[in-house]
């Protein structure tokens, strides 16, 4: 993209490696305990988030899956409040009834994490709906993986918002494989933008490891849909550096294959790149990591000083009080 | 009042929200240019138009998923699943979504959602089309169960489900839908949560709700006539469930009966007995009885059917057998 400042090229630099630290954080907060449950990392495939968000606005909804910390960050839901809501704190983003799977921030249309693989499809098409039927001009970004495509949700999901002419954003982040199960081994036709065609709906397949890549397709993409063209499907291939939880042995590809993943780090190959058209330099990322490092650290902060939530509230929130 | 159907009652219902709140949409499979499977929504689409009248693919999973979400975006969806049968396709949306969202979120948003469906057998449908699952329902926390067992109550309840901030099932049974009754038009939402006494009596509490209804209020005019004085609670709501009106029942009568159509394993019965047992046990003069359906994939041979299900006969002389023996 030739029309990329310095400014643009720094902030798009800077929110991919919040994500990366703040997830190593969490990481190695995993392993002291602090945080449980399960805990998905999105390293490796920043670039998706960071690059897809660039084209959606605040009136946007965004509806995101159990891989969620990225798009929560890039959304501008507080490291704080993320960190927080993954220690089960009260003052995490739900209150700490969702932990890492289910981040919710309603005040930024961020409608959830959502840990039914194609669950979530369906509500997307819902948001769209009513955005429609109330003549908001917006769109509902959906992101799920290649695992979804496989679930009877994907299929009626596009279906529905193709007939409906709804606008609705899917973003399929492909990172290859279902959990453990490797795209080709669960899929007759691996052509993920194919099977959206065939339901009516126009795809695209973009490099998920570069990120001005995944924007210039999501900005066009997400102009059609604002503009009533019906549904659209973006297909980010990107990859995940570490397991799909931390429960996972990883015994199911190769390290070779990981390693060639590896030397396309989305970070890495942007780092490059603005380096190389001379838009950074070596105190730029310095002082953004130490940007980066000193939010980390306030969020964990935040997370270690925040409440428990007392057991006394334990129905709460299960129904909306009303007044009968 | 007016005569009408349960069918018209729950149209009433329908037209009457739709006029009201330009919220309110209908969706489902053929609500629109059929007219509704068991024809409830009949004439809908021609007075509200398509976009608040809307015919969906044969994907209940997404269309009830898309009403979730067409509730988080300020609308208030009306969805139409033609059958509780094919509910069975739609249960992650519901349990994981439905039910879920307002507290995974912690309190953030609601899912001012209605769903209805048609429930229950007897019209020998055989065991794909003949289910009783709102006790299933009844289970999952977050979510609301109505179950309208008059005309006045189809029409009632349902106005007072779309008053509701959270998920709210009705099971209309599909044995009441041409069954009369008298609805006052004129009045307001019912009250969820609130059983109601259909009969009064001193002998024993027979405890239903839907489609059973009928078959009680038969058995216990049958019973009348051999001086058993049958009290009937209608409990309208399986969750939340009015079990005071429940317990002052039976601590005039000392006696229960239930009556759900749905297997006896695992029933809304058995749980309505396990509350008179932890919260009524000394108010009782003999064990609580249950009649269910039998524990069978649902036949397709009259007879056989009729056998499966709870009838007035078999009502009546569970009845009998729970009464001391007279003379």
């Amino acid at each position: 993209m030739t029309d990329l400042t310095r400014a643009r090229g720094l902030a798009l630099l800077r929110q991919m490696v919040l994500i990366r630290r703040f997830e190593e954080k969490a990481a190695e907060l995993y392993t002291e305990g602090k945080i449980r449950g399960f805990l998905h990392l999105y390293i490796g495939e920043e670039a998706v988030a960071v690059g897809a968000m660039q084209a959606l606005t605040a009136d946007d909804n965004i509806v995101a899956t159990y891989r969620e910390h990225g798009q929560a960050l890039v959304r501008g839901v507080s490291a704080g409040a993320v960190m927080a809501e993954m220690y089960g704190k009260a003052n995490g983003c739900s209150r700490g009834r969702g932990g890492s799977m289910h981040l919710f921030d309603v005040s930024r249309r961020f409608w959830g994490g959502h840990a039914i693989v194609g669950g979530s499809l369906p509500v997307a098409v819902g948001l769209a709906l009513a955005d429609h039927m109330r003549s908001r001009r917006a769109v509902t970004a959906c992101f799920f993986g290649d695992g979804a495509v496989a679930e009877g949700a994907f299929h009626e999901s596009l279906n529905l918002a193709a007939l409906w002419r709804l606008p609705v954003l899917f973003v399929c982040e492909n990172n290859l494989y279902a959990m453990g199960t490797a795209l080709e081994r669960h899929q007759a036709r691996t052509h993920i933008v194919g099977k959206a065609e065939a339901a009516g709906v126009a795809g695209d397949s973009v490099d998920g490891m570069d990120v001005l890549a995944v924007e210039a397709a999501t900005r066009r993409a997400a102009e059609a849909v604002r503009e009533g063209a019906g549904p659209r499907l973006v297909e980010a291939r990107t990859y995940r550096f570490r397991a799909h939880s931390m429960y996972d042995p990883d015994l199911y590809r190769t390290k070779e294959e990981i390693e060639r993943w590896k030397a396309r780090d989305p970070i890495a190959l942007f780092t490059a790149a603005l380096r190389e058209q001379g838009l950074l330099t070596d105190e730029d990322i310095a002082a953004l990591e130490a940007s980066v490092g000193a939010e980390i650290a306030a969020a964990v902060a935040e997370a270690e000083a925040g409440p428990w939530e007392p057991v006394e509230n334990l129905l709460r929130d299960v129904h909306t009080p009303m007044d009968r | 009042m007016t005569k009408m159907t349960y069918r018209e009652a729950a149209r009433s219902a329908l037209r009457e929200a739709l006029r009201s709140d330009p919220r309110v949409f209908l969706m489902g499979e053929d609500v629109g240019r059929y007219g509704g499977a068991f024809a409830v929504s009949r004439g809908l689409l021609e007075e509200f138009g398509p976009e608040r009248v809307r015919d969906t693919p044969l994907s209940e999973n997404t269309f009830v998923g898309a009403g979730i979400g067409a509730a988080l975006g300020g609308m208030r969806p009306i969805v139409e699943v033609m059958t509780v049968n094919f509910s069975l396709l739609a249960l992650d949306q519901i349990v994981n979504n439905a039910a879920t969202l307002r507290h995974m979120s912690g309190g953030q948003l609601s899912v001012p959602l209605v769903v209805r469906m048609a429930t229950g057998g007897g019209r020998q449908l055989a065991a794909q089309h003949s289910h009783s699952l709102e006790g299933w329902y009844a289970h999952v926390p977050g979510i609301t169960v109505v179950t309208p067992g008059t005309a006045d109550d189809a029409r009632r309840l349902l106005l007072a489900a779309l008053r509701e901030p959270d998920p709210v099932f009705v099971f209309e049974h599909a044995y009441l839908y041409p069954m009369e009754g008298e609805v006052d038009e004129t009045a307001g939402p019912g009250e969820i949560g609130r059983a109601a006494v259909r009969r009064e009596g001193r002998d024993l509490s027979i405890i239903t709700y839907g489609g059973s209804l009928p078959k009680v209020l038969q058995a216990t005019d049958v019973l009348a006539t051999e001086g058993i004085e049958a009290e009937v609670v209608d409990l309208r709501t399986l969750r939340p469930l009015d079990t005071a009106t429940v317990l002052a029942s039976v601590a005039r009568t000392h006696r229960a009966l239930i009556v759900d159509e749905g297997w006896r394993t695992c029933s809304f019965a058995a749980e309505v007995s396990a509350r008179i047992m932890e919260r009524g046990f000394y108010d009782l003069d003999g064990p609580v009885q249950r009649v269910c359906s039998a524990e069978v994939p649902m036949p397709y041979a009259r007879h056989m059917e009729e056998a499966a299900l709870p009838q007035a006969a078999t009502i009546a002389a569970a009845a009998r057998e729970m009464l001391p023996r007279r003379g």
